[in-house]
């Protein structure tokens, strides 16, 4: 987009002078107060609103050399509330523009089915209205609908707004799982910045008036904040949310406190000297934590245990995910498990403070990385 | 003797039921100037109040023009174009299809007007073209609404055909007008019957097309 403006006959301007870049096969996000233009913004891509000056270029063409049907039906569209037709079964809705396209019913039909199942819907919903839908699976049948024809491009006007939030975060994980198996050129609008940063690739946030504030990779976002604007936008917490995006792999876990509900007085030695001790059953899945005095009476299968909190998943889960754990934890630890569930080792909020202040210092490109010798000093992390 | 009487003697009467005068020639005539009159105006009134619901505009216009259609009394207009064009299928299809028109228009107009514009959004969005739009997402919403626009005008087209007999044509305005200069009740009582029972099968045409044409998504069962 170069230099784009849309200004309407009164006089009020939606998108001022916006050039942007929008990368091949990643998400892209504008997102912004309402009324800053990104829903101006994404229909001036198909031309749902033409715009007043600049152009726009779709791997270097001019958008307004083609025909506007061609170019739409090239464009997967997605709007809020899903827009299904409600006299059409499911089936038929997401054939839309396979038929339009000249595509044979059966052949539609078929395909349709194939992305029923690419979307998480179960092929009994294909004879069914929308009506008989709840709002989740009406938005799945909207982004079918869009992906029926194969575009390139996929354009979603706050397509998870409409959603309660349990719904919506699986809508979100669907979307990324489909896009990692398609690798679509998708332009994402919300006005959700929590929404913006765990979808995009790359999120453009724009503030009233239709101008860009900023254009940049969330996890720079998060830590260089164009302007007081972009910063506020973000909210307050977005030194806890930018942990996100570092990975607890290095996270040094320590194995010392761990015991076996039937561990011998010898194995409960060898953990002597930790404040809590963390029992797990025979299969080394954690059971909870419990006080070494409690345990010096012999077995510690029986003793009142206090619970481990939520164990996050090394490698997997990221920093925040490991932090949310410790702070959770009554015992200020965090319980690291493999993917089966069973515990691979225990880490302090201290050693996550250090893993957090050598994430930044890499982060920031100084290199700077806290000496091992020094754990003792980082601020803990206070729950 | 009461009405049930009148009705029952009109049509136990053998001679009713045959020759030019007899019912069923009287309601095949009948029926030929309802459909006729709710053809010109379905003609004229579904692709107007289509267009202007579609595009939103022209609605004043919609609404003048039913208005005053309205006003119109059928009985004046019928004298007043005979009088003009004299005797003859022309001064009975006019005011007939003036009445019929506003319930088609407006009803129409409002129907294609109220439909949910999120669809409409995402069909053109999905790159469908206008024509398309209209008659493969809005029509279909819009259909049962635009069938009861219809269906007020058929039922006010059978009763109102009855003035067709008023210059000299058939129909089942025959048995009442003739039944009134004749002072035949029986007469009167049985075409004013007959126009009753119409009225009432026209309702049930309508209650079928509804059921066939109009998509189990919109009627939600």
């Amino acid at each position: 987009m170069d230099s784009v403006t849309k200004r309407y006959p009164d006089g009020t301007v939606a998108v001022d002078r916006l050039s942007l870049e929008i990368p091949d096969r990643s998400i892209t996000v504008l997102v912004g107060p309402s009324g800053c233009g990104k829903t101006t913004t994404l229909r001036m891509i198909n031309r749902m609103v033409e715009p007043t000056e600049g152009t726009i270029l779709l791997d270097g063409a001019d958008l307004q050399q083609q025909p506007v049907t061609t170019l739409r039906r090239s464009m997967g569209y997605v709007i809020q509330n899903a827009g299904l037709f409600q006299h059409r079964t499911i089936l038929d809705n997401i054939a839309t523009v396979p038929r339009m396209t000249g595509w044979g019913k059966h052949k539609s039909r078929a395909r349709a089915a194939e992305l029923m199942e690419r979307v998480g819907l179960d092929a009994s919903l294909g004879k069914r209205y929308p009506y008989q839908l709840s709002g989740g699976q009406q938005q799945r049948v909207g982004v079918a609908r869009a992906l029926a024809a194969d575009p390139p491009v996929l354009l979603m006007d706050e397509p998870f707004s409409a959603v309660d939030p349990v719904v919506r975060k699986g809508l979100q994980d669907e979307l990324l799982r489909i896009q990692d198996e398609l690798g679509k050129t998708i332009v994402f609008v919300t006005h959700d910045i929590d929404e913006a940063i765990k979808l995009g690739t790359m999120v453009a946030v724009m503030r009233t008036g239709g101008r860009l504030a900023q254009f940049a990779p969330p996890a720079e976002l998060l830590s260089d904040p164009a302007d007081a604007f972009v910063e506020d936008f973000l909210g307050a917490d977005r030194g806890i949310r930018r942990l996100s995006f570092f990975p607890s792999a290095a996270l040094e876990l320590t194995r010392g406190p761990v015991v076996r509900a039937d561990a011998t007085a010898e194995q409960l030695a060898a953990a002597d000297g930790a404040a809590h001790l963390l029992v797990t059953d025979a299969d080394d899945r954690p059971l909870g934590w419990a006080e070494p005095g409690d345990l010096g009476a012999g077995r510690p299968a029986d003793r009142r245990l206090l619970p481990y909190g939520r164990p996050f998943v090394p490698g997997t889960d990221s920093l925040r995910a490991a932090l949310d754990c410790a702070v959770l934890s009554p015992t200020g630890w965090a319980v690291a498990v493999d993917s089966d569930g069973r515990v691979t080792g225990v880490v302090s909020q201290q050693t996550i403070g250090e893993a957090i202040r050598t994430a930044h210092g890499t982060a920031a490109g100084t290199g700077g990385s806290a000496p091992a010798e020094d754990a003792a000093d980082v601020t803990k992390v206070a729950p | 003797m009461n009405v049930l009487n009148f009705v029952n003697a009109f049509f136990g009467d053998s001679a009713h039921w045959h020759g030019y005068d007899g019912i069923p020639t009287r309601l095949v005539e009948h029926v030929r100037y309802t459909l006729m009159a709710l053809g010109l105006a379905a003609a004229i009134g579904l692709p107007a109040g289509l267009l202007t619901g579609h595009t939103g505009r022209g609605g004043n216009a919609v609404a003048f023009v039913a208005t005053a259609a309205r006003a119109l009394p059928s009985f004046g207009l019928l004298v007043l174009i005979a009088v003009v064009v004299g005797i003859g299928l022309l001064p009975v299809m006019i005011p007939l299809v003036v009445l019929a028109i506003p319930p088609i228009l407006v009803t129409t107009y409002e129907a294609v007007r109220s439909v949910d514009p999120a669809p409409v959004d995402a069909a053109r969005g999905l790159g469908m073209t206008e024509t398309g739009i209209l008659f493969r997402v809005e029509l279909p919403v819009a259909l049962p609404l635009v069938l009861s626009g219809l269906r007020s005008a058929a039922i006010q087209v059978v009763s109102t055909a009855t003035i067709a007999a008023y210059v000299s044509l058939g129909g089942l305005g025959r048995y009442i007008i003739d039944g009134l200069y004749q002072r035949d009740y029986e007469k009167v009582v049985g075409g004013a019957t007959l126009v009753a029972l119409m009225a009432l099968v026209t309702l049930a045409v309508f209650w079928a097309a509804g059921r066939l044409a109009v998509s189990p998504g919109v009627r939600r069962r």
